[in-house]
């Protein structure tokens, strides 16, 4: 064994994460004593979170310092950055490029890459404007339509990945070029459809707040969040305890509800201050719940992590493996299309630089950042938000510096890379570790 | 040590099977018996892979007849091995790296509570079971990635018995470990038998053979080549059934003065 001589010995009886708290919690078994087991109380999480950084599963680290170190840069440059007006563009803007991030999260975990969202991005609103212009189509069917549509690319896309064996990244770069010219086409010689501004796209738009700017309506979000936050945890532990298998003891649940509360409430003065919580931030966040619920506790999530883990693996225990890449690949598809609803909201059109430029980039970015590997079954889908924070604040905080397009997207270019190495080092150092 | 009984839960009876011009098995017959470990042993291309595939269902028998519990069955599909309740330990264990241990264990049959994953009754009868296996890991919710080899093996091994199978078939378990964790692996092997169920191991290793089998079966190029109870043979008598040296100038001698004394 080869990474026996740097682990730590600890006590071999601490098995049950606070066997204090409950002398009915199962008979501790004996435990390798070369094996790491986790101390109690708030020193256990400070060793296990020097560990797991040297053994290089980051998690959200590198969010957190890439925040702060850009948060200071900004504000130093202009002091207007972190103003509350500011800070709640950051927290609109970021919603639209968080759902392409959303879907990709999905292609990530199976270890894929979906190049093509922007571009579906792009092409949803300009669907959407054609029914909804052209063909007088209901605003909300035309929704439904654009996102079914954005599914089935996406299908066909996992298709042509699953059964017919084309590289994941070659049948989306296809795409990409494809779906982006098949806007073109549609938008024509106009090269702008104008959309009225309501159903959906006012719901998307930078006008549209939650409770209509109501103070109660971003502490109501945020009471909402921690509640519940607190609910589950407290019905997972006395669950756990009564089966008599390890829980968190109240501590920890009290310091991350804390920590959570402390977060939501600050975001929800801050946008307070400015003008309400946008409903399309709303609408990002509702789906990260969702989204989150669906990776974690279903079967179909465990499935694509399972997929994402090693598609042998996957086979034997009868996963569909095929069916999972092509839902995986409509998923980011919908997503996609959702994203262009969203980008159709920001300026109540659709236009030929809709989901073009880096939009791709900065979606692939944002996950990626936000600790989703590139090399499948690692990640939360939460990293579309934490990645987007980062991502958006880069964004924002150019455009206040009125730098140029060809200064953000090298600046943008270099955050990617950053992020993948980021990404390709943790690996490293995970296996070196031995835990990847 | 082996309470042999009357009928084995599953048994052979002149299996044969072909690939194209091979001729892979030949009029086989293999007993495993509740509680019984069998080890199968033979040289490289002897067969045993595909005696333990055709067991799984991979590869249909071409003649002869499969028996559980006495009755005549078919199997034709991996499926209908584990409907019945085989189940096999490949080599390469197919387990998740990035998932926990009690995700593997239950990868592909989790348990559901209100239609969501029940990961708090998984994880109790993940430790209930570990623990009547006395297999030793830090936690059911490390990752599978920062576990050894003979850890990962056990788990494997126990994943085989989630859905309470009668015959655990094990290929090689102990082919890539060091000794402590071989130790390990063949305790656990002797707990699957005090559980009552048919061990098949397919082993190289005559030592881990004679430790925990109870029956020796050798193939030699797709026949049965004897069945000998470990007990009362020796290490030379199953090499040489498996490298064929029975017959040769010595035994034949044995043979002629034994026919004289008598």
């Amino acid at each position: 064994m080869s990474d026996s001589s740097k682990t730590v010995k600890k006590d071999p009886s601490q098995e049950t994460v606070a066997p204090s708290d409950d002398p009915t919690a199962a008979p501790v078994t004996v435990v390798d004593p070369r094996l790491l087991i986790r101390e109690e109380g708030l020193k256990g999480y400070l060793t296990e979170f020097k560990r797991k950084v040297k053994g290089g599963e980051l998690g959200s680290l590198p969010v957190f310092v890439g925040l702060i170190v850009i948060w200071t840069i900004f504000q130093l440059q202009n002091d207007r950055f972190l103003s509350a007006d500011n800070l709640s563009n950051i927290s609109y803007y970021l919603s639209a490029t968080g759902m392409l991030a959303i879907g990709l999260v999905f292609v990530l975990l199976l270890g894929e890459i979906d190049l093509s969202v922007g571009s579906v991005s792009g092409l949803a609103s300009t669907l959407f404007a054609v029914f909804v212009v052209d063909h007088g189509v209901n605003s909300w069917l035309a929704l439904l339509l654009t996102v079914v549509t954005g599914i089935g690319i996406g299908a066909l896309h996992g298709w042509f990945f699953a059964r017919i064996g084309v590289p994941a990244f070659v049948v989306t770069l296809a795409g990409f070029l494809g779906w982006n010219g098949l806007m073109l086409w549609l938008l024509g010689e106009s090269g702008t459809i104008n959309i009225p501004d309501e159903g959906p796209v006012h719901l998307f738009g930078q006008s549209s707040f939650f409770m209509d700017q109501a103070v109660i309506g971003a502490y109501l979000l945020a009471g909402l969040g921690v509640a519940s936050m607190l609910a589950g945890s407290l019905i997972e532990q006395r669950r756990r305890r009564a089966a008599g298998v390890p829980f968190r003891p109240t501590s920890e649940i009290a310091l991350r509800v804390g920590a959570l509360a402390v977060a939501t409430f600050v975001a929800a003065y801050v946008l307070n201050s400015s003008a309400g919580v946008s409903n399309a931030l709303v609408i990002f966040l509702a789906s990260l719940v969702i989204v989150d619920f669906v990776l974690r506790r279903t079967p179909y999530g465990r499935k694509i992590f399972a997929v994402g883990g090693g598609i042998e693996a996957a086979r034997r225990a009868g996963i569909n493996v095929s069916m999972i890449r092509i839902t995986v690949f409509a998923i980011a598809g919908g997503f996609a299309a959702v994203g262009g609803m969203f980008f159709a909201g920001q300026t109540q059109s659709a236009t030929l630089n809709a989901g073009g430029g880096n939009t791709l980039m900065l979606a692939i970015a944002a996950a990626v950042i936000g600790g989703t590997s590139l090399f499948g079954g690692r990640g939360t889908v939460w990293s579309a938000l934490l990645g987007m924070l980062v991502i958006q604040s880069i964004q924002t905080g150019l455009d206040l510096l009125n730098m140029n397009t060809s200064i953000q997207y090298m600046i943008t270019g270099a955050v990617l890379l950053g992020a993948v190495v980021i990404d390709s080092v943790s690996r490293r150092s995970q296996k070196a570790a031995g835990r990847a | 040590m082996v309470h042999v009984s009357a009928t084995p839960v599953l048994a052979l009876r002149g299996v044969s099977k072909r690939f194209g011009a091979v001729q892979a098995l030949t009029e086989v017959e293999l007993e495993v018996h509740a509680g019984e470990v069998v080890a199968l042993v033979g040289d490289n291309g002897a067969g045993k892979s595909t005696l333990v595939k055709t067991i799984a269902g991979v590869h249909p028998i071409d003649e002869g007849v499969i028996e559980w519990d006495g009755k005549p069955v078919s199997i034709n599909k991996p499926h209908d091995a584990q409907g019945l309740g085989v189940a096999t330990v490949y080599q390469d264990l197919a387990l998740c790296d990035n998932l926990d241990v009690v995700g593997n264990l239950y990868l592909g049959r989790e348990l559901l509570h209100r239609g969501v994953i029940d990961e708090v009754t998984m994880e109790k009868n993940a430790r209930e079971l570990l623990s009547t296996l006395s297999i030793r890991i830090p936690s059911v919710r490390i990752p599978i990635a920062s576990l050894s080899g003979g850890q990962r093996q056990v788990v494997a091994i126990a994943r085989a018995l989630i859905g309470d199978p009668k015959i655990v078939i094990l290929d090689e378990p102990t082919a890539a470990l060091g000794v402590e964790q071989t130790a390990q692996v063949l305790d656990l092997v002797e707990r699957l038998r005090e559980r009552d169920l048919g061990v098949i191991l397919i082993s190289h290793n005559m030592a881990d053979v004679k430790a925990v089998a109870d029956t020796v079966a050798v193939l030699r190029l797709g026949k049965n080549n004897g069945s000998f109870p470990v007990k009362d043979t020796t290490h030379e008598e199953i090499i040489a059934a498996i490298t064929g040296a029975t017959d040769n100038a010595v035994t034949r001698r044995a043979g002629r003065t034994t026919e004289a004394a008598k």
